[in-house]
């Protein structure tokens, strides 16, 4: 049994039908990330949890109690927003005491959970400053010790990451990580950033137009996305047109080249089915063909010299593949227009469902 | 020479606006024959009706103050909050009193409230000061809630709302802690205007026969020679104090929150 579950959870605004089915058991102390592009309902399906909608249709049960019904402040969930919110007319101390106070701890035990809160966040020093004089990781820091204080059952976490500069994002990043799991506190992290979810999550739910599209870990997410959403939203993908020769035996042929693919596949006989590559799968055939390789040739049309990494471009017949090669200063890139052979292996080929 | 007819209006302007302060000013300093003198200040001070009014008036204010915030700034909350499609409506219907003079209001006020109506407020003198109250929160009401709803602009009232709610907090709690303090400069201009209207207003206090300030001071026009115009002086450094404090009160605020 799941800790929170999220069960059949429907969302109308008026026509706009904004959550659709959507089904999610989370572990106790699971990180689990909410994965998709902006307006496809993350935001909803969180609002929903905390109880600031509610449901058009369908349950949410917390430690199987459930809560569908019960309004935002009796729920004990700790909630982080995109603009910090913090109070402020508050110091830092008095806003990671304000749920504490309307708890009624008593003062001596609010002071140390306080206390403990800016550790945590490796703010001590900071508790009689106000927001206003605080960088905006600061205040997301101050936000979060807020949202935690009162040990709330579930964190919830709004695209927090978002307003704030690249280097702050990534080191925060960690440091939320580390003080979830320092905590074992269930969380829900919504964003729109791949590398983001990638990373932190103990599993991510990509969404799409209100609907969990697939859930999994991480290394499940990214190497075997089942749609072509789900393959291009986490990560660049190259789609390859394929037409099937058998499907019993998964021999399909790319680009006129006969290949076998790593399952079987349903389909007709000289049916197209779409296949998709990462980039990484794909290098040039000079430069390491291994046994069972299969190689393509192409034109380049693009390339990307980003220093110790090289982003090419190449059409092949029926597309465009992209692929990342390492830099070499003994082995200049390849010109704009030169013919190449691009090499992979068929294993790293991935069927995707629509 | 453009800026000379500039400056020629700018200074005529002046003069219209001054001279008649300046002569009344002086007039008010002439009560002791041959020098000037403070006399009819001395003289209005003393008088235990112009204290007794002005306390009154005073009073009047302050209730008036605290009945407006209580009922303006939940009310621009919650429309902000939950029915912002409303909004047009509740702005012209603050406007009103703007637009409906006093007397009419006070005179719908007599009919409604009268000693055989349902409702006899007017019956004894603490239902007619609540009357007059409600009346003079009703004058108010353009200044307090336009204040007010400039005041919670400027916050993000829909997400500080829920980070509170988050917290355990319940309506009374999130506008008490959260809400009022973050627009409390806001309320306070509201504050000001409120006691400028309501320390010289006059319709209401005399139809509804209340011991007002501005019913005293058109007294006092009638039946003295120097007092009004030390009154007159008073009453407008006072409305002028007010105005200077609103000016003043929200760098005052932010001049102690950088400091603390
Ligand atoms: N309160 C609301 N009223 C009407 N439509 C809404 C409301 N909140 C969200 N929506 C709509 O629901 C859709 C999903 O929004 P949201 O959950 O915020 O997406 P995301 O967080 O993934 O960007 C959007 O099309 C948005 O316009
Ligand atoms: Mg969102």
């Amino acid at each position: 049994m799941a800790f929170l579950d999220l069960q059949r959870l429907e969302k109308s605004f008026g026509a706009n039908h904004v959550v659709k089915s959507f089904d999610l058991g989370i572990k106790q102390g699971e990180f689990v990330s909410l994965l998709g592009p902006s307006g496809c309902g993350k935001t909803t399906v969180l609002r929903m949890v905390a109880g600031f909608e509610t449901p058009s249709a369908g349950a949410i049960v917390i430690d199987g109690q459930d809560v569908t019904d019960q309004r935002p402040n009796q729920r004990n969930i700790g909630m982080v927003f995109q603009a910090y919110a913090l109070f402020p007319n508050m110091t830092v101390a008095e806003n990671v005491a304000f749920g504490l106070k309307i708890k009624g701890l008593p003062k001596p035990e609010a002071e140390a959970r306080v206390r403990e809160m800016l550790g945590l966040i490796g703010l001590t020093d900071f508790g009689s400053r106000y927001p206003f004089q605080l960088s905006g990781g600061q205040q997301q820091r101050v936000a979060l010790a807020r949202a935690l204080a009162p040990r709330p059952r579930v964190l919830l976490l709004d695209e927090p990451l978002s307003a704030l500069d690249a280097k702050i994002r990534v080191s925060l990043r960690a440091e939320i990580r580390e003080i979830q799991q320092k905590l074992g506190i269930t969380t829900i992290f919504v964003t729109h950033d791949q590398e983001e979810a990638l990373s932190m999550s103990d599993r991510v739910v990509v969404m799409n137009g209100g609907q969990a599209e697939q859930v999994g870990t991480p290394f499940e997410i990214y190497n075997q996305p089942c749609t072509k959403f789900v393959a291009n939203f986490v990560g660049t993908l190259n789609t390859l047109q394929a037409v099937i020769l058998d499907g019993a035996e998964g021999e399909v042929a790319i680009a006129g080249v006969p290949l076998r693919l790593p399952q079987a596949i349903s389909g007709p006989r000289g049916a197209d089915i779409a296949v998709a590559l990462r980039p990484e799968a794909v290098h040039l055939s000079t430069a390491w063909q291994s046994e069972g390789d299969v190689t393509l040739a192409a034109t380049v049309s693009e390339v990307q010299f980003m220093g110790s990494v090289i982003r090419l471009k190449a059409k092949v017949s029926g597309g465009v593949l992209a692929l990342d090669t390492f830099n070499r200063a003994d082995a200049p890139p390849p010109k704009l227009g030169a013919q190449i052979g691009l090499a992979f292996t068929p294993r790293d080929l991935i069927v995707l469902q629509k | 020479m453009k800026r000379f007819w500039s400056w020629a209006a700018f200074g005529l302007g002046v003069c219209y606006f001054f001279l008649p302060l300046v002569g009344m000013l002086e007039f008010s300093l002439k009560m002791r024959r041959g020098s000037y003198s403070l006399d009819a200040y001395a003289s209005v001070l003393g008088d235990p009706q112009f204290q007794a009014t002005f306390a009154y008036s005073t009073v009047m204010a302050l209730l008036t103050i605290v009945f407006g915030v209580l009922i303006v700034v939940p009310t621009v909350y919650w429309v902000r909050l939950k029915l912002p499609r409303l909004r047009p409506v509740v702005e012209f219907i603050t406007l009103l009193p703007l637009v409906i003079p006093p007397i009419v209001i006070v005179f719908g006020y007599i009919r409604l409230f009268n000693t055989s109506s349902w409702l006899p407020l007017t019956g004894s003198s603490s239902g007619t000061n609540l009357l007059l109250m409600l009346g003079y929160s009703v004058l108010s009401l353009p200044y307090m809630y336009r204040a007010v709803d400039t005041g919670l602009a400027s916050i993000d009232l829909r997400t500080l709302t829920e980070a509170a709610q988050s917290l355990g907090a319940g309506w009374v709690t999130v506008l008490a802690r959260v809400i009022l303090p973050n627009v409390l400069v806001a309320v306070l201009s509201g504050a000001f205007l409120t006691f400028a209207i309501v320390i010289g207003e006059y319709v209401f206090a005399a139809l509804l026969d209340r011991p007002a300030f501005g019913p005293y001071l058109v007294w006092a026009g009638g039946n003295k020679a120097y007092e009004p115009a030390a009154l007159a002086v008073m009453t407008f450094a006072l409305t002028w104090g007010c105005m200077a404090l609103i000016q003043l009160v929200p760098r005052l605020f932010k001049h102690q929150r950088a400091q603390r």
